[in-house]
């Protein structure tokens, strides 16, 4: 038993709003570059949809993730490194800038210097790439918005697998949901197995993967190498860059920026520990309808006592550890089992995990025609298909998803009957395997969440691994060789470049 | 005066290349890392790129092979394995062709996508497309001595640039003589040759430096990395040094 700690994070589906807070909070932070315009490390599409990048789930399209081998060994769909190696030329598997979105601008200075004229001026967008004019925008990072667009192709959508899906293009059956996305800091990422420089890595203390920007020689398989396409090619500096779970925020005991403003309170970050030793097992479960539950293998109970003593021994620190026993996330994922890997047939352990959103009951069901068990609706009369949700959550198992909606249900029924009727009705607890102390736990968590129980996040001990005394008047944070950008604002003459197109201010 | 020109040229000029192309090298890794990358643009456009950039790059790797073993291998070797000149001049001759073809359709298409695909046009730097064309010129020059080869197939010719090369390399730029009376086209390939050298450094060429092989022998195919640990006793040196240590390991 190898024992590591990781920040893990849960987003509670059934409060998501889809206000794109995240998102842009995100973006103004992090990706607000040339390069990088077209880059979100946090999205939220509308599901059903074919996502950002389009249709990013199919991996036979893709490749991305593992492929499990008739040796039970796994490997990266992109193939052996000698393959990976062999495509460095031109990478097959990589999508192109048009599968995101050419992103682009407007031209509101139009707007205060145009001439006097009969019509009202207006302003027309120009690609951030090329610096032409777009006379139309076919595509951008948000492009199904609440179902925009037709249900025809909406509906390629790959977790319509196995779903009799046609009855869900008319207006009376339509669903939809809110998915927002961000790298899943996995147990076992396709991104640093594919790297070739070996610049992309794991972090040992938190879990965090990022990518050394120094090392990175932008050979873009790890592009192709991540199945949810959360690792974007600068195509300004030549590097990829990924979503760093705001570590120098983590780092400091402080959520990362998109739990921080997420309005619906839908984050939770707390420590999870894990079982390296076991994770290669796990990743190469031979049913991939087994992955989850082989994932929650990996996870160790916080409160044992052998666990507890092992993490010592393998230097997990006190506060680490009693974050570890307070975690949300925990709660979440191996208590209540409320929460779900998303897509874990990619064998990559993603560690970001989610609670499934409830929906209406249909109409028909609430007419008292169909589906009622006891006191409460049966998962299966949710507008939401169950079996989208397992393809989603669990490679296609119902079964967990069901338990859990049905936990989420039973939260509301025991609830309303203690506000509302007054009543304490354990039995209501006891039908979906759990007691009514765990439910007002998760009540207070999942309906109330209070900040200090979101966001459980021990500090990282810097002091024993840096010598404050070597940093004093060093840069901090920033791209390249120490305080360095590695941009020249001079040609070697010595006077200013010219900008490269008309929208970029040099 | 035109062996001054030729004692210059091609006695001191690939010093001072080589000498640019080792010491820029190694400044611009060691102070500028974040600039050291291969510059794709895939992203941007994958039309062009798929055929255009293969054949390149495998065309242009077998061609500095060839001219890798063919010019720096002693003549002793040859002569002792028993491969006549006429005979090495014809391998020369046909896999540099082929391979030069090949390179050629490449860096045609690579060429034509650069200048005339507006989203990559304007995402260039000069250096971009100025080593880009440079080695349009250097390849259609290279071409461009097959047929002077083909007039002179005894190897003589080629003996010489060997000579050249290799006393260039041990240190004897008195064997820029040799290279006083052959054909233009040579020289003019040998001098553009050079330049490439010269000016690798501050091209996205570096990154034929880090070609990743390596990544064959990593031994897992994860990497974790640590934080070092602090001792008291560390001076500041190794402290520094300590900060990171990177495992590969799961899945074998």
């Amino acid at each position: 038993m190898k024992i590591r700690a990781q920040i893990a994070m849960v987003l509670n589906l059934d409060k998501c709003i889809g206000c794109h807070t995240c998102s842009v909070t995100c973006k103004n932070v992090w990706t607000s570059r040339e390069g990088m315009e077209y880059a979100w490390f946090n999205n939220v599409e509308t599901k059903p949809g074919i996502g950002y990048p389009k249709d990013w789930e199919n991996q036979k399209r893709w490749n991305g993730g593992w492929r499990r081998k008739k040796n039970g060994k796994i490997e990266p769909r992109i193939g052996s490194k000698w393959r990976v190696l062999a495509n460095i030329f031109a990478n097959p598997d990589l999508p192109e800038i048009d599968d995101y979105y050419e992103p682009f601008t407007f031209d509101y200075e139009h707007l205060q210097k145009s001439p006097e004229m009969p019509a009202m001026p207006t302003a027309r967008p120009r690609s951030l790439i090329s610096g032409e004019r777009m006379e139309k925008i076919e595509w951008g990072p948000n492009w199904e918005e609440i179902l925009g667009g037709e249900f025809a192709k909406r509906s390629k959508d790959y977790n319509f697998e196995g779903v009799q899906k046609e009855m869900y293009g008319q207006f009376e059956n339509t669903f939809m949901m809110y998915l927002p996305r961000l790298c899943e800091h996995c147990l076992n990422p396709t991104c640093v197995a594919a790297c070739p420089s070996g610049a992309i890595y794991k972090r040992e203390e938190d879990g965090i993967v990022l990518i050394d920007q120094d090392k990175c020689r932008g050979w873009r398989m790890c592009v192709s190498g991540c199945p949810y396409k959360k690792i974007y090619y600068n195509w300004s500096s030549g590097k990829s860059e990924k979503c760093i779970f705001c570590y120098p925020r983590i780092e400091a005991g402080q959520p990362t920026v998109c739990s921080e403003t997420c309005v619906g309170r839908i984050r939770y970050l707390g420590v999870v520990l894990y079982d390296a030793d076991r994770i290669e097992e796990a990743a190469s479960t031979p049913n991939e309808q087994d992955l989850y539950e082989a994932q929650l293998g990996v996870f160790l109970n916080p409160h044992d006592p052998k666990v507890i003593e092992q993490a010592r021994a393998d230097g997990i620190s006190e506060n680490w550890l009693e974050g570890a026993r307070r975690s949300p996330v925990y709660k979440m994922a191996m208590e209540w089992k409320v929460a779900f890997p998303l897509h874990p047939e990619y064998r990559t352990l993603p560690m970001v995990w989610y609670v499934p959103p409830l929906s209406p009951i249909q109409s028909a069901a609430a007419a008292g025609k169909i589906g009622h068990d006891g006191e409460m609706p049966d998962v299966r009369s949710l507008r939401i298909p169950l079996k989208y949700l397992a393809n989603l959550l669990t490679a296609g198992k119902e079964e967990p998803v069901a338990l859990g909606l049905e936990r989420m249900l039973a939260m509301r029924a025991y609830m309303r009957a203690k506000t509302v009727d007054g009543l304490i009705d354990e039995n209501i607890a006891k039908r979906v395997g759990l007691t009514g102390a765990a439910i007002e736990d998760m009540y207070k968590y999942m309906a109330i969440a209070n900040y200090e129980d979101r966001f459980v996040i021990p500090t990282s001990h810097r002091e024993t691994t840096e010598d404050a005394l070597e940093l004093r008047g060093s840069c901090g944070f920033s791209f390249g060789n120490g305080c360095a950008t590695g941009a020249t604002e001079t040609n070697l003459f010595g006077s200013p470049k010219r900008a490269k197109n008309p929208m970029e201010v040099v | 005066m035109r062996d001054l020109i030729t004692y210059i040229v091609f006695g001191w000029y690939p010093y001072l290349c080589l000498t640019v192309f080792l010491l820029g090298s190694w400044v611009r890794f060691d102070r500028e890392q974040y600039t050291w990358r291969s510059g794709s643009s895939q992203l941007l456009r994958r039309r062009q790129l798929t055929w255009g950039s293969n054949l390149f790059h495998v065309g242009i790797l077998i061609i500095f092979l060839g001219h890798f073993v063919g010019l720096l291998t002693p003549i002793a070797v040859f002569d002792t394995l028993g491969i006549s000149h006429t005979f090495k001049q014809w391998l020369a001759i046909i896999a540099g062709g082929v391979a030069g073809v090949m390179c050629f359709v490449g860096i045609t298409l690579l060429v034509h996508r650069r200048l005339f695909d507006a989203r990559i046009r304007t995402t260039s730097s000069f250096g971009d497309i100025a080593i880009l064309l440079l080695l349009y010129a250097q390849l259609v020059l290279g071409l461009g001595t097959i047929f002077v080869s083909l007039q002179h197939l005894d190897g003589y010719e080629m003996v010489k640039f060997m000579t050249w090369a290799q006393g260039i390399l041990t240190l004897q730029p008195g064997v820029s003589a040799l290279i006083a009376d052959v054909h233009p086209i040579f020289k003019a390939h040998l001098f553009l040759g050079m330049t490439i050298f010269l000016v690798f450094p501050f091209t996205r060429l570096v990154h034929v430096w880090s070609a990743p092989v390596w990544y064959l022998g990593r031994r897992g195919y994860q990497i974790v990395r640590s934080q070092g640990r602090l001792s008291a006793s560390a001076t500041s040196s190794q402290r520094r040094g300590a900060a990171r240590t990177i495992s590969a390991e799961y899945p074998r």
